[in-house]
């Protein structure tokens, strides 16, 4: 709809130009030679002066300066490059370094073990033979107490027999006889209460 | 239809007549335009070449681009050989550009859109063209005419053909350019003149195409442009490398 109004105006509005023509007759100024010469002219004078300075003033300064940024960026491309290699070579060496200082950790580290073990086993033996002979003079100590200890009983048993019978009977008994006594059964008991 | 759209392609003259012997060169608004053209150019680039950082900026990038892109260009079209010709091609392709940007601008006069001018400028490379052919080659350049692996049969007619065609380069160059933009403000100006007559109701849809032909003229402005360059190139290309 719209578009057929719209195309219907434009076939209708060549009428309105082709009257407007008609009426400011003249045709195309173009053709019209009265400045024809003075466009020449003015031509030739502002394109001359603009081709001298562009050509002797302002290109030859624009391709210098972009020949310049080129080479410097060359350059700082050249030298990056350079950087990166000088850099890879250092984390080359840095890579050397660790894996070396990591393999002496390590060897330090293993020494170090071995000489805790061997400290260790050392010590060991030193309280292994301490200990020994402790058990050993205490099992001595035993066996004396052991040894010693029938007598002793013996000893007891007769003084406290002696002085049972003293206060149970009021006279003095002779020590020898009740040792005798005592010497027999315990020779008789002996083995209940001292046998291994 | 207020104004006739041919009424912006007339010239007139700006201050008091100037007459050098027969010939008049007053100061008109076409020379104010191209005074205009030049004066920016030299600006832009004059700044744009000013300081040389290695970051440029905004319009150092810009005076930049626009070498390289003209400078691969020439390298292109025409190869190594055309580069003592870099400056003038620069100046030609930057001075047809400006002017028909100018051009777009609402109210301003478009230099380019007047025959002389760039018959001017195409009869300049026409000649300059063929005096390179000349000095490069001699007479030899004439073998541009006669090109290889015709038949004898066909020769005669081939050859009047191809010089029909280079002589006719000028015309074609400067009447293309001329053409275009001539055809595009007139065209503008019609749309422009529609939006009045249709008034607020119908004036819409030609404004909104007023509105997407500025897009395109002002592409238009800068492919006549670079069709210019580039043609220029390729004619250099035939006159300093024959081999056709």
């Amino acid at each position: 709809m719209f578009k057929k109004i719209y195309f219907q105006s434009i076939f209708f509005s060549f009428f309105f130009i082709k009257e407007a023509f008609a009426a400011e007759s003249g045709g195309m100024p173009q053709l019209n030679p009265e400045f024809w010469v003075s466009q020449i002219f003015w031509l030739i004078l502002t394109f001359g002066i603009m081709y001298l300075v562009l050509s002797k003033l302002i290109l030859p300064k624009i391709s210098k300066n972009l020949e310049s940024r080129k080479s410097q960026v060359l350059e700082n491309i050249e030298a990056a490059e350079k950087q990166r290699e000088d850099s890879d070579a250092k984390l080359k060496e840095y890579d050397e370094i660790i894996s070396k200082s990591k393999l002496e950790a390590n060897s330090i580290f293993n020494q170090a073990r071995e000489k805790a073990l061997k400290d260790i086993g050392a010590k060991r033996e030193v309280l292994d033979k301490q200990i020994d002979n402790e058990i050993a003079e205490a099992e001595k100590e035993i066996d004396t107490l052991r040894k010693n200890a029938p007598e002793k009983i013996n000893k007891i048993a007769i003084e406290t027999s002696s002085e049972l019978l003293q206060k149970l009977i009021g006279a003095e008994i002779n020590n020898s006889s009740i040792s005798a006594i005592v010497d027999d059964l315990s020779k008789r008991n002996g083995d209940k209460y001292y046998g291994n | 239809m207020a104004a006739n759209p041919m009424s912006q392609f007339d010239v007139y003259r700006i201050g008091p007549e100037i007459k050098v012997g027969a010939f008049d060169i007053s100061f008109t608004n076409a020379s104010l335009f191209m005074i205009l053209s030049t004066v920016s150019i030299l600006l832009i680039f004059n700044l744009g070449s000013k300081k040389n950082s290695i970051l440029p900026n905004k319009i150092q990038l810009l005076s930049e681009l626009s070498y390289t892109f003209v400078s691969k260009m020439i390298s292109d079209t025409a190869g190594s050989k055309a580069k003592p010709y870099f400056a003038f091609i620069f100046s030609l392709f930057m001075f047809v550009l400006f002017c028909n940007m100018f051009g777009m601008i609402p109210y301003t006069f478009t230099v380019t859109s007047h025959i002389i001018v760039t018959f001017v400028l195409a009869a300049f490379i026409f000649i300059g063209v063929t005096v390179i052919g000349f000095i490069k080659h001699g007479f030899g350049y004439l073998k541009l005419f006669v090109p290889s692996g015709v038949p004898a049969v066909l020769l005669p007619l081939i050859v009047v053909i191809e010089i029909i065609s280079y002589l006719s380069r000028p015309i074609s160059l400067s009447v293309r350019l001329f053409a275009n933009m001539m055809a595009g403000h007139t065209m503008m100006k019609v749309f422009g003149g529609f939006v009045i007559s249709l008034g607020i109701v119908g004036g819409w849809l030609p404004l909104s195409f007023s509105v997407a032909l500025t897009g395109l003229e002002i592409l238009v402005a800068f492919l006549q442009a670079y069709v210019f360059a580039i043609l220029t190139c390729i004619y250099l290309n035939d006159a300093l490398n024959l081999h056709h």
